[in-house]
């Protein structure tokens, strides 16, 4: 095992991430992050329009364990959702549900909720609608290599 | 330990050999006297003590007089590098360093700059090698020391440390080298390599933690880094650590002893490694220097995956490894060292390291590709970056 530095939460969804995979002709597709920090996270929608509810999420990530962990849980707190509940699932809910992660690994969280978020701004784009209280994310660009 | 572990992270750290504990064993029991003493209890450890320091340093050719036991490799570092320009006899206020030196040197460095000494760093090439060429080209009238590391601690590049020993002292400058990752691994002989100061430590060979040794040759001063008593010939205070200087005293004899069937035995392994992973598992690729390389060392980076995230996969198959990724350390930055050499961020982000000591077995070696294969093709499964690379095409990357 990788010994302490993780809860037990943490392990298990980075042993069975839940909603890995991509979404042929998603709604939305968010990706945030950049190869030089290590971590990219890339979120993909199934929206209702008539209802708003987001019916599935599949995500794929490049990180560490935190990182894949965190996006799995992120993807499990907003499916079924409605967009405006989703936008509720903050990084401290989500770290709050994995039992809390080590303070270095805390910028995995806030990159999931941006994921999320890059999608759903993604959504809107192509549907030319706004989604009330979603601001444009920062970090929708992934590969900042030099 | 669970009993089905697989170590393959012997350049962090060794486990004690039994013969090094049955040594050690007397130190910690009944032979409890502290050598300085004058008492008979003081006569058995001093013995020990002196007869391990003619195994230590035996096996770089010094004198025993030239052997200075410390608290570790990180000791001897900062106390080669801080003598050598501080305290009441500086000989310069500049130290040339490579780039891909262990912490204990580049964080020595830090605390120097601030202080106001100047460093140059030599830049490696794609191998992890230093030009000789550049180091003689970076001397200055001013240059008190030079310390290039012998071998390296994450990608094993051996350094061509006797012609960067030769150069230094045609001008007059002190020529250290950090040997902890190499003392015991390959052959050193600090009359041949041209050497003035060399720092070891006993836990990379089978030795216990917590003891090294600084070399110093002979009419070379030296400024004490801990003061205290009469210790180490009055210039590093401190009660000796008997059982631990006994431990490596046994380690360095066992290495010396068994370095030919040994290092053959891990370069026997390390290629199986490397060639079945290279050959086994796409975009692969070996970091650091194809033949001149520590034989037990493999550094291998997978493109698309994350090196904290594959390291903590293998470790839930039992299998010990290290990576360079910046995950595993709380840095941002991956490994410098991997930086240094040319790799981008995230080739640097997505490697390993796995270092087989001689009692490694091919078997070992071989359940730990299969897992390897298994884990890597999860993580690109889940990985943007993979998904990218084959909806992009096989061109885009090189
Ligand atoms: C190249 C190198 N130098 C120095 C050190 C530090 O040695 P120690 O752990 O004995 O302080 C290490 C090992 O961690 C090393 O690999």
């Amino acid at each position: 095992m990788y010994d302490g530095v993780y809860s037990e939460k943490v392990m298990d969804h980075f042993t069975n991430p839940r909603n890995v995979g991509e979404i042929e002709g998603a709604d939305g597709v968010g990706t945030v992050g950049n190869a030089k920090c290590g971590d990219i996270m890339r979120i993909y929608l199934d929206i209702d329009h008539e209802t708003q509810v987001i019916r599935d999420c599949k995500f794929k990530t490049f990180g560490c364990g935190a990182a894949v962990a965190t996006s799995s849980m992120a993807t499990e707190m907003v499916k079924g959702k409605t967009i405006q509940e989703a936008l509720k699932v903050t990084n401290k809910a989500v770290m709050e549900a994995l039992d809390g992660l080590p303070q270095v690994k805390v910028h995995c969280s806030l990159l999931a909720e941006e994921a999320v978020h890059a999608a759903l701004w993604d959504y809107a784009e192509k549907n030319g609608i706004t989604i009330e209280g979603l601001r444009r994310p920062k970090k929708d660009v992934h590969d900042e290599e030099e | 330990m669970a009993p089905d572990t697989i170590y393959l992270d012997n350049a962090s750290t060794t486990p004690l050999r039994g013969e090094v504990l049955d040594a050690m064993l007397p130190y910690l029991t009944g032979e409890y006297g502290n050598p300085a003493s004058i008492h008979p209890m003081g006569r058995t450890p001093r013995d020990a003590v002196a007869h391990a320091r003619e195994s230590v340093a035996s096996l770089i050719g010094a004198d025993p007089s030239e052997i200075y036991f410390t608290s570790g490799g990180s000791e001897s570092d900062n106390w080669a590098l801080k003598s050598a320009v501080l305290g009441p006899h500086p000989r310069g206020r500049h130290v040339i360093v490579s780039s891909i030196e262990h912490h204990a040197i580049l964080n020595t460095c830090s605390h120097l700059k601030s202080m106001g000494v100047e460093v140059t760093y030599l830049p490696v090439d794609r191998d992890g090698l230093v030009d000789p060429a550049v180091v003689e080209a970076s001397i200055r009238p001013d240059t008190a020391v030079v310390s290039v590391m012998a071998a390296n601690n994450e990608i094993g590049t051996i350094q061509p440390i006797r012609e960067i020993g030769g150069i230094a002292r045609d001008h007059g400058v002190l020529f250290h080298t950090d040997a902890v990752q190499a003392y015991g691994q390959v052959d050193l002989d600090v009359t041949r390599d041209n050497i003035d100061l060399l720092s070891a430590s006993a836990h990379k060979l089978g030795g216990p933690k917590g003891v090294g040794f600084l070399y110093v040759r002979k009419g070379v001063h030296l400024d004490p880094l801990i003061h205290g008593g009469e210790q180490e010939r009055g210039i590093r205070g401190g009660t000796t650590n008997v059982p631990g200087v006994v431990g490596f005293g046994r380690a360095a004899e066992l290495a010396g002893a068994g370095m030919a069937a040994d290092s053959e035995h891990e370069r026997t392994l390390r290629d199986h490694l490397v060639s079945r992973i290279l050959s086994e598992i796409p975009y692969t690729r070996l970091n650091g220097h194809p033949s001149s390389r520590l034989p037990g060392n493999a550094n291998i980076s997978f493109a698309f995956v994350e090196g904290e995230a594959l390291l903590m996969s293998m470790a839930m198959n039992g299998i010990c490894v290290s990576t360079g990724s910046a995950c595993a350390s709380g840095s941002l930055d991956p490994s410098h060292v991997l930086l240094a050499i040319g790799l981008d961020h995230a080739t640097a982000h997505g490697s390993l390291r796995f270092t087989v000591s001689p009692r490694n077995t091919l078997g070992e070696i071989d359940r730990t590709v299969d897992v390897l294969k298994e884990v890597v093709g999860r993580l690109r499964a889940m990985s943007p970056l993979y998904e990218d690379h084959i909806k992009n095409g096989e061109e885009t990357r090189g």
